[in-house]
């Protein structure tokens, strides 16, 4: 379970985040959407630490991200992440770069880590890339080979930036295949995200953010077919 | 072919100066390189603004000429600190130093390449600090700064011929003895630019070698 009570954050004198509660259950698809500069992604890199936060405080489960006693580097390997876009390590294969984590902070001895990565790269449909430099793959292959690299970490969690933004809109479909098939395994996810007929479709619930604030949350039918919060209304009017 | 009065004990001589720059620049390079890779690191790691001295005192080694340094370093560990050290451990000393001011800002160029998010993914996976240097940063910046620390490399050899000044014979020091000898100043420089193109020209290869191997990702 992933708990944010009371989150505030700021970049200088620009407040970002303005006390962000919120909970997701294990098994949940949340989708966040929301107008640029909303606070969505600091807000996925706040729940694993990468950013530090104000006040207020998060837990992923009942384990405080923020406190100084917190191991980030353990609770980042129950969370996955994966960004809008630069996820491949360009040095590595693609096989390299499903296996360097698992080796380096999980101690998969060589053998084991290339078996989860073949089998992950596989599910993702990339298992013919194994030995290709990520300079060789379309951007869409690219996102689907940090969300096999992101789960060979057998995370708990997975949190997802955006990762079709980037995309030609050919290859946006290839990769939300795969978050639909990860969602109907049980994943607990969080998926910031444009696509609002994706959000629709495999989202528990649906967060809206505006400057800031998280300005609703409902089940998507509800959200987005009896929208109440009126820069909601606006921003549904202006994305359709 | 021509007619000199050079003999075989003048080129072994010539070797020897050869010899002398190679290990001058080859210990100035590898201890000036880690110094290097430390301050630069530190310089990334701490801001401009706590670096600010470490700035100062590498810009200091990198704007004053190398003769200059090695004369004023040699009088002060050998007359103000009483230290009786060889001319050669003074060279070696000064020219690391000057290497390591110029590698830190390589270094530091080559981290600041490096993007952050690739650092962020790395460190999302769970990866420590240290980790993310070694596995993500360091290949990466090595890439990067690769041309730059070749060409401090062949910099540093040829700059090396200015530490006769605290009586090193090296080739260019072997050389000018040989022409007040034997008068043969055009087939000496020659030969000794012969040299120091022997001395240069694997290193420049051994780079352009890596570069390649590096492009295909
Ligand atoms: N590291 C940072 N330093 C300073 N300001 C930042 C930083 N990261 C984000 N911001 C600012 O914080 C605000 C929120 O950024 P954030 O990336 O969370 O928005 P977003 O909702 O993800 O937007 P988008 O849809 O464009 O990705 C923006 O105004 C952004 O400029
Ligand atoms: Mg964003």
């Amino acid at each position: 379970m992933i708990e944010i009570e009371n989150v505030r954050k700021s970049f200088g004198p620009l407040e970002v985040l303005k006390g962000i509660n919120l909970t997701v259950a294990k098994g949940e698809v949340l989708t966040v959407i929301g107008g640029s500069g909303s606070g969505k992604s600091t807000l996925l890199t706040c729940i694993n630490g990468l950013e530090p936060i104000d006040s207020g405080r998060i837990l992923v489960d009942g384990i405080e991200v923020h406190a100084r006693t917190t191991d980030l580097n353990k609770l980042r390997q129950k969370i996955g992440i994966v960004f809008q876009q630069w996820n491949a390590f360009p040095h590595l294969t693609v096989l390299e770069n499903v296996m360097l984590a698992q080796v380096k902070v999980l101690k998969r001895s060589k053998a084991e880590a290339e078996a989860e990565a073949v089998r992950q790269l596989n599910h993702v449909g990339l298992g013919d890339k194994l030995k290709v430099y990520p300079s060789k793959l379309s951007g869409g292959q690219q996102q689907r080979m940090a969300i096999a690299r992101a789960l060979a970490m057998s995370p708990d969690y997975m949190l997802l930036d955006e990762v079709t933004s980037a995309l030609d809109p050919q290859l946006v479909g290839e990769v939300l295949d795969t978050l639909r098939m990860l969602a109907s395994e049980g994943m607990t996810m969080i998926c910031v995200t444009h696509e609002m007929k994706f959000a629709r479709e495999v989202s528990d619930r649906v967060a809206f953010f505006h400057k800031g604030v998280m300005a609703e949350i409902a089940p998507p039918e509800e959200l987005f077919g009896a929208p109440k919060d009126p820069e909601l209304q606006k921003f549904l009017a202006a994305t359709h | 072919m021509f007619d000199t009065a050079l003999t075989t004990n003048d080129l072994i001589f010539l070797a020897k100066g050869a010899g002398m720059t190679l290990i001058v620049t080859a210990i100035s390079v590898f201890f000036g390189t880690i110094l290097g890779i430390i301050f630069g690191v530190i310089r990334y790691q701490i801001g401009p603004w706590w670096a600010a001295p470490l700035t100062f005192v590498l810009d200091i080694f990198r704007s004053i000429p190398l003769l200059i340094q090695l004369v004023l370093a040699n009088a002060f560990v050998t007359t103000v600190l009483g230290f009786r050290v060889s001319g050669f451990a003074v060279a070696c000393g000064v020219l690391s130093l000057y290497t390591a001011a110029y590698c830190a800002e390589i270094v530091r160029g080559g981290i600041e390449a490096v993007p952050q998010t690739l650092r962020r993914a790395a460190r999302s996976l769970g990866m420590t600090w240290g980790q993310d240097m070694t596995s993500i940063v360091l290949p990466l910046a090595t890439r990067v700064a690769l041309p730059s620390w070749i060409g401090l490399a062949l910099g540093v050899m040829k700059d090396s011929a200015l530490v006769y000044i605290v009586q090193v014979v090296e080739l260019l020091k072997s050389t000018q003895i040989l022409i007040t000898r034997l008068q043969e100043p055009l087939f000496l420089l020659m030969i000794c630019g012969l040299f120091y193109f022997l001395i240069s020209f694997p290193i420049a290869r051994f780079g352009s070698y890596l570069e390649k191997r590096w492009s295909n990702d």
